[in-house]
């Protein structure tokens, strides 16, 4: 068989992508159609450049959730010995009606790039958005009192916070992301603080709303404490008795170190919005009714100060996602087998500049996600603000 | 005023004292000071003879107490072994014992010896440190005006064209990391096989193989711009795009503002009213932004180092931290944590300075 040309290349790739073009088009009608009933969401549909980012970003989810229709070979199989052979090469012969191409070219030992791309986006995709989740979640937590309550709190979150932020990212990954350092179990104890911190929140949340209406505030209360607790014992201590929540020691590794690096600067964020907007009358207004702390903290300013937020979050996916790409490069708690994108490009880098494919193929779709969610929060951002 | 310094520089201080300690815990835990005893001592030690040798080293006791020892606010280890040798943190080789120092951390000057590079940590701290100096000069020389020019021409006039062009590219570079930029300028520049070279090469352009170097090993005796320039790039990169909007949001916040529209309406022209009015006040905010990039910087450095193989501070702490060279780890750790609360304080009272309307007392 013939090597294939760039445009042919792309033609095929464009076929094989057929799912997410369908998901698209599906998510942008309905969207578009009904946009005037959907809030927020809907508004950024009137954004060109939030609309191009949302179709960039939901380009990767839809690729994440089909990755297996996608892609072309398993992005773990070795096929043939030739190393990095290059886009469009024919695929040796080996069984029966595999693909016949190497797309995008192969990597140092033969593997489909094109495939572990495809793969690496569903890595990238389960790991950024959760750990963001969960900084945010952190965040929010600590950074509600400290703002609205300020005095000593203030002082010393304030502190642990900015020696958090002082601290140079990579030196902490370097010394927080390695394997001797799971044998002390110093990953599992922060896993136990900072997991928990979600459950207390969800917790305080329904309880402050319902407290005057006990048996709604119990059933609320007791559901989120049955499934935090079942998600708890099985994400940080690998120990769920019905094994369906679970993290490996060193996927808990980075998830740790990705939530505990971000953790801090949304603790200041929303340290920040709280002191503007607690001066508001509407905050005035639930004092004076006699409401709890708590209750004005999470039902008077959080919802008010969900634009800003909303934002950020947006760029702080993009920004773990960089994240999680540099543990990658460094080789820091991945399997070096690993199709996601970060250890993608460093196994690529050896060889950079005789053949650029291995490397450049993830380096390009990582920019491109972290651009895509970079623009979804630009148009998000004048959307919200034009309220 | 001095009273902030003061109080700032008290906070630091701590910051530094809890900042280091973390690292020292983090360095000396038991895991890799085994590793340490086996790559020092022998491979094929037994766990008993790790535990002596840890303990004949100095590492045993508890880690607060190691830690004032290696600060040198308490005083140094001494032991004398089974055939009477007397060895110490502070007693050098073949030195007296008793002319020795009590006191020696890095507050007396003693950093260490680093296993990794065979020589004094502060020795190779420093002359890496110097190359990662000019890498950082440079990189600033091109970033900060290139940044700032991008910003205030974006924020002049909200909305243009010029606005949209300009706010796409910043948002592009904060979206490319220096992985990402590096692994791209590499294969468009610096590649026989793709990109740049092969064609410039065809027409008779180049007389190497390649535009630019894709190392910069040769830079660490002779910087040239054929060297220097893609790992500049990439790290200035990244840098850009934030800085830029930064500067932007500032601009066109001042661009709303009453003074602003008064001088328009007094008959200033616009060029006018930009340089003299609009600027100064504007570059407040993109002042701190810039200062407190540094630490992001470190960041890129780190990469960018580790990429183009330029064996300056960054690619030292890489090298130090994955052999597990635990003093060379922990003097460059000193060094960084130094240097981000520095550009924290400078960018604390450099917003003073620079605006009148904040008052501290």
């Amino acid at each position: 068989m013939e090597m294939i040309s760039w445009p042919m290349i792309f033609a095929l790739m464009a076929k094989q992508f057929w799912p997410v073009w369908g998901a698209l088009v599906v998510t942008y009608v309905l969207s578009i159609r009904f946009k005037r009933k959907l809030g927020l969401y809907g508004k950024l549909f009137d954004s060109p450049v939030g609309m191009i980012g949302f179709a960039i970003v939901m380009f990767w989810v839809f690729t994440a959730v089909f990755a297996n229709v996608i892609m072309t070979f398993d992005p773990l199989a070795q096929l043939g010995s030739v190393k990095n052979p290059l886009p469009g090469t024919p695929v040796p012969a080996g069984t029966e009606g595999q693909y016949p191409w190497f797309l995008l070219g192969g990597d140092h030992l033969a593997r489909d790039v094109f495939s572990r791309m495809v793969m690496g986006a569903r890595q990238v995709l389960i790991i950024a958005p959760a750990a963001t989740t969960f900084a945010f979640l952190v965040g929010i937590t600590l950074g509600l009192p400290a703002g609205y309550l300020g005095g000593k709190l203030d002082t010393v979150l304030s502190f642990f916070a900015n020696l958090v932020l002082a601290f140079p990212v990579i030196l902490l990954f370097y010394l927080l992301v390695t394997p001797e350092i799971r044998n002390t179990g110093i990953p599992v104890v922060l896993a136990a603080i900072l997991f928990l911190i979600p459950i207390g929140f969800f917790v305080v949340l329904f309880n402050s709303r319902f407290h005057t209406n006990p048996p709604k505030r119990n059933l609320y209360v007791g559901i989120t404490l049955v499934l935090g607790l079942w998600a708890y014992s099985g994400l940080a201590f690998n120990s769920d008795p019905l094994g369906v929540w679970g993290m490996e020691p060193n996927l808990l590794n980075v998830f740790v170190s990705v939530v505990f690096v971000n953790a801090p600067t949304v603790f200041r964020i929303v340290r920040g919005i709280v002191m503007d907007i607690k001066s508001r009358d509407y905050v005035a207004a639930g004092q004076t009714r006699g409401e709890q702390a708590w209750y004005i903290m999470l039902w008077e300013i959080l919802p008010n100060a969900r634009g800003p937020l909303i934002v950020d979050y947006c760029l702080r996916i993009g920004y773990t996602t960089i994240l999680l790409g540099t543990l990658g490069f460094f080789g820091l708690g991945v399997t070096p087998e690993s199709p996601d994108w970060g250890s993608t490009i460093n196994a690529g880098r050896k060889l950079l500049s005789l053949v650029p494919h291995p490397a450049v193929v993830p380096a390009l779709a990582l920019m491109s996600l972290v651009l895509g969610l970079n623009l979804l929060a630009d148009g998000l951002r004048e959307e919200s603000m034009k309220d | 005023m001095l009273n902030f310094v003061i109080r700032r520089l008290g906070v630091m201080l701590l910051t530094a004292l809890v900042l280091t300690f973390v690292v020292f815990f983090l360095t000396n835990l038991p895991p890799n000071l085994e590793k340490l005893a086996r790559s020092e001592g022998s491979v094929r030690m037994t766990d008993a003879a790790v535990a002596s040798w840890i303990e004949d080293h100095g590492h045993g006791g508890s880690v607060f107490y190691r830690y004032a020892e290696w600060l040198g606010v308490a005083p140094g280890w001494v032991l004398t072994d089974a055939k009477g040798v007397t060895r110490g943190l502070c007693i050098a080789q073949n030195q007296d014992p008793a002319a020795a120092d009590h006191f020696c951390g890095i507050l007396q000057g003693n950093w260490g010896f680093s296993t990794v590079f065979k020589k004094p940590v502060l020795a190779s701290l420093g002359k890496s440190m110097a190359a990662t100096g000019w890498l950082m000069l440079w990189v600033m020389v091109i970033m900060v005006p290139v940044a700032l020019l991008i910003g205030v021409l974006a924020g002049m006039r909200e909305g243009s064209r010029t606005d949209r062009v300009l706010s796409t590219f910043s948002i592009a570079t904060s979206a490319t990391p220096e992985y990402v930029s590096g692994v791209i300028l590499v294969a468009l520049f610096a590649s026989p096989a793709t990109g740049f070279s092969p064609i410039f090469a065809n027409w008779g352009w180049l007389s190497g193989k390649t535009l630019f170097f894709g190392t910069a090993t040769s830079a660490m005796d002779h910087i040239t711009f054929w060297n220097f320039a893609l790992p500049v790039a990439t790290i200035a990169l990244y840098g850009v795009g934030y800085i830029a909007r930064m500067t932007r949001a500032s601009m066109t916040e001042v661009m709303t503002q009453q003074y602003i529209r008064t001088a328009r309406l007094k008959g200033v022209a616009f060029r006018d009213v930009v340089m003299r009015h609009a600027l100064r006040n504007a570059m407040i905010a993109p002042f701190t932004v810039i200062m407190l990039q540094f630490p992001y910087l470190l960041n890129g450095v780190v990469i960018t180092e580790t990429l183009f193989n330029y064996k300056g501070f960054g690619w030292m702490l890489v090298t130090a931290a994955g052999n597990n060279d635990i003093e060379m780890l922990l003097g460059a750790s000193v060094v960084a944590v130094i240097f981000v609360l520095a550009t924290q304080l400078i960018s604390d009272i450099g917003y003073v300075f620079l605006n009148p309307r904040i008052r501290l007392s």
